[in-house]
């Protein structure tokens, strides 16, 4: 008797503390920051735009740009660094060294991952293969097949980051490179519909695999006003669905800020970009809530 | 004892009840998104650097300068693409070092000559001012990675070349080619390397892969017979070039007159 009742008092006893416990995790911890941080088409802009710069005086810059980076880190440490691609070509840096200084600051700079843009092909398949060890971050694209390519397995097609319990899927999405990019360069790359892709990685980072966030790095560029029909990151939006940020690049295209668009279930999703160059850093800051009551409130969206 | 049992009884459910909270706020449960927040950082002049960044980046960027900045030939005067209605002493150069340069290549690759070489003038993109000729300066005519091409062609679309130039009003450079503007506005007197054009005749025009592929509207060069890639870069091209030579020639022959 008395053997039982201590065993059912621990029992209860263990339970409070579990209470207690399950408790405090409802507390501050429940209210989930994370900040994501991308930049698109540096292409090799290392040093800033010198002083008499007709367009952009005295901008960009990496090491400025690692400062930044730096302080956000410090305010809040649960950062997602990515680029949309282009990383290559447009200094005499890349001419003289093939992109090895850029993948080493980028890897200084903590970068998550990259997609690749069509710009990452100029010296060819084997000149990027042959700058990879200089990359610690992740090169994803979903759309681009490099079975037969000395890249074949260098490229993941996505890549959950799980931060600080958040699960966030990022995939990636390339541009069509017949006749953007010479054969000789690409080879045997396959590219494949980007929004049948899509399908396939949302399908499997939000249902299966229960992401909290999916984002998708894309290179398709932000919108073609002469050619409606190409298919570009608004077009993108509106074709897909479960997808919570596309981050863009290939158009160079300045924003005054993310755009808002509908996708195919009607949900918002955020199309952003941000210029060139290095010019600027883009910030998005997405925040989680454990709490039962908030399921199904709106998100609001300030930008 | 019997209060007690009472109370055990309540504690038992109790139990049950806090360990099936406990389960269900255990199990795996996604968070809810409920803001976000965009904006866009400058990346300015009062942005603060990173010391680490900058001494990694010193020894990449000194060893380019001293390369870009090494003297390899000399000009003696300004040659300027804003000076000529119909064509510029930096046109003429280049064009006529792409021709000279371009046709070692083909001829060594495809035992043909190159006849004409015709680019655009939006392609240069800066001066070469008098003085020391640097690898810089290639780099600042020329930044675009174009590659130089040669197209096979027919009379008719050499007659299109020469509209087109007409048309646009620029100076393009142009070399291996002559010819007169009648006042109808139509080409006449159309000398190639010198001959009259040849309607039986393949005519090798070399040219940058950009318009090439149709880019400033050069549609014609789209009807090529042939297409060969001489894979040498027209900034390279210059730099081969100002690396052979200790004079940069100023070239000021009339290629295209007006009647």
């Amino acid at each position: 008797m008395k053997r039982r009742e201590f065993i059912e008092k621990t029992a209860a006893s263990t339970a409070l503390l579990s209470l207690g416990l399950s408790l405090s995790s409802f507390g501050t911890d429940d209210i989930k920051h994370l900040t994501i941080l991308h930049t698109n088409d540096v292409h090799s802009h290392i040093d800033p735009f010198p002083a008499d710069d007709p367009r952009n005086p005295n901008k960009g810059g990496v090491s400025r740009r690692a400062a930044l980076i730096e302080t956000i880190r410090r305010e809040n440490p649960n950062v997602l660094l990515l680029d949309a691609g282009d990383i290559f070509q447009g200094t005499p840096y890349f001419n003289y060294y093939g992109g090895e200084l850029e993948f080493k600051l980028m890897s200084m700079m903590k970068y998550d991952a990259s997609t690749i843009g069509n710009h990452d092909f100029d010296n060819g398949l084997d000149g990027l293969y042959a700058q990879m060890p200089h990359a610690t971050f992740e090169f994803i694209n979903s759309n681009y097949d490099f079975k037969n390519t000395v890249m074949n397995g260098l490229v993941k097609p996505y890549k959950i980051f799980n931060k600080n319990g958040i699960k966030v899927g990022v995939f990636g999405v390339g541009i069509e490179l017949q006749g953007l990019v010479d054969k000789q360069l690409y080879k045997e790359t396959v590219y494949n519909d980007p929004v049948e892709i899509a399908q396939d990685m949302t399908r499997l980072l939000k249902q299966e695999e229960k992401c909290d966030l999916v984002i998708c790095l894309s290179h398709l560029g932000y919108k073609y006003k002469d050619e409606p029909s190409k298919i570009s990151d608004l077009k993108f939006a509106e074709l897909t669905q479960d997808i919570d940020l596309i981050i863009g690049g290939h158009t160079h295209t300045f924003l005054d800020k993310p755009t808002i668009v509908k996708n195919k279930t009607g949900k918002e999703v955020l199309v952003n970009q941000v210029g060139c160059y290095g010019i600027n850093l883009g910030r998005i800051d997405f925040y989680f809530d454990k709490d039962k009551a908030h399921s199904n409130q709106a998100r609001s969206i300030i930008v | 004892m019997v209060k007690l049992k009472k109370y055990n009884r309540f504690l038992k459910l109790f139990v049950i009840f806090l360990t099936l909270t406990t389960i269900f706020s255990c199990s795996p449960k996604n968070y809810n998104l409920t803001k976000i927040e965009g904006k866009q950082i400058p990346v300015a002049e009062n942005s603060a650097q990173t010391p680490e960044i900058e001494k990694f980046i010193k020894p990449y960027r000194d060893h380019i300068n001293k390369d870009l900045d090494s003297v390899l030939a000399y000009c003696p005067e300004t040659l300027d693409k804003s000076t000529g209605k119909w064509q510029t002493s930096i046109g003429n150069l280049l064009a006529d070092v792409c021709l000279e340069r371009g046709n070692k290549v083909f001829k060594t690759r495809e035992n043909k000559s190159i006849d004409i070489c015709f680019l655009n003038h939006g392609g240069i993109r800066a001066i070469l001012p008098k003085g020391n000729v640097t690898t810089r300066s290639a780099f600042e005519i020329m930044p675009f990675e174009n590659n130089m091409v040669v197209l096979a062609l027919k009379e008719e679309q050499i007659l299109e070349i020469t509209s087109y130039i007409i048309r646009e009003k620029k100076p393009h450079p142009l070399s291996g080619m002559t010819f007169t503007i009648a006042k109808d506005n139509t080409a006449k007197n159309i000398l190639i390397k010198g001959k009259p054009l040849d309607v039986n005749k393949t005519y090798y025009v070399a040219t940058n892969d950009y318009l090439a592929n149709g880019g400033d509207n050069m549609s014609f060069f789209a009807k090529n017979i042939q297409k060969y890639d001489l894979n040498y870069k027209l900034r390279n091209v210059l730099i081969d070039y100002f690396k052979e030579v200790d004079t940069i020639p100023v070239t000021k022959d009339i290629r295209i007159t007006e009647e």
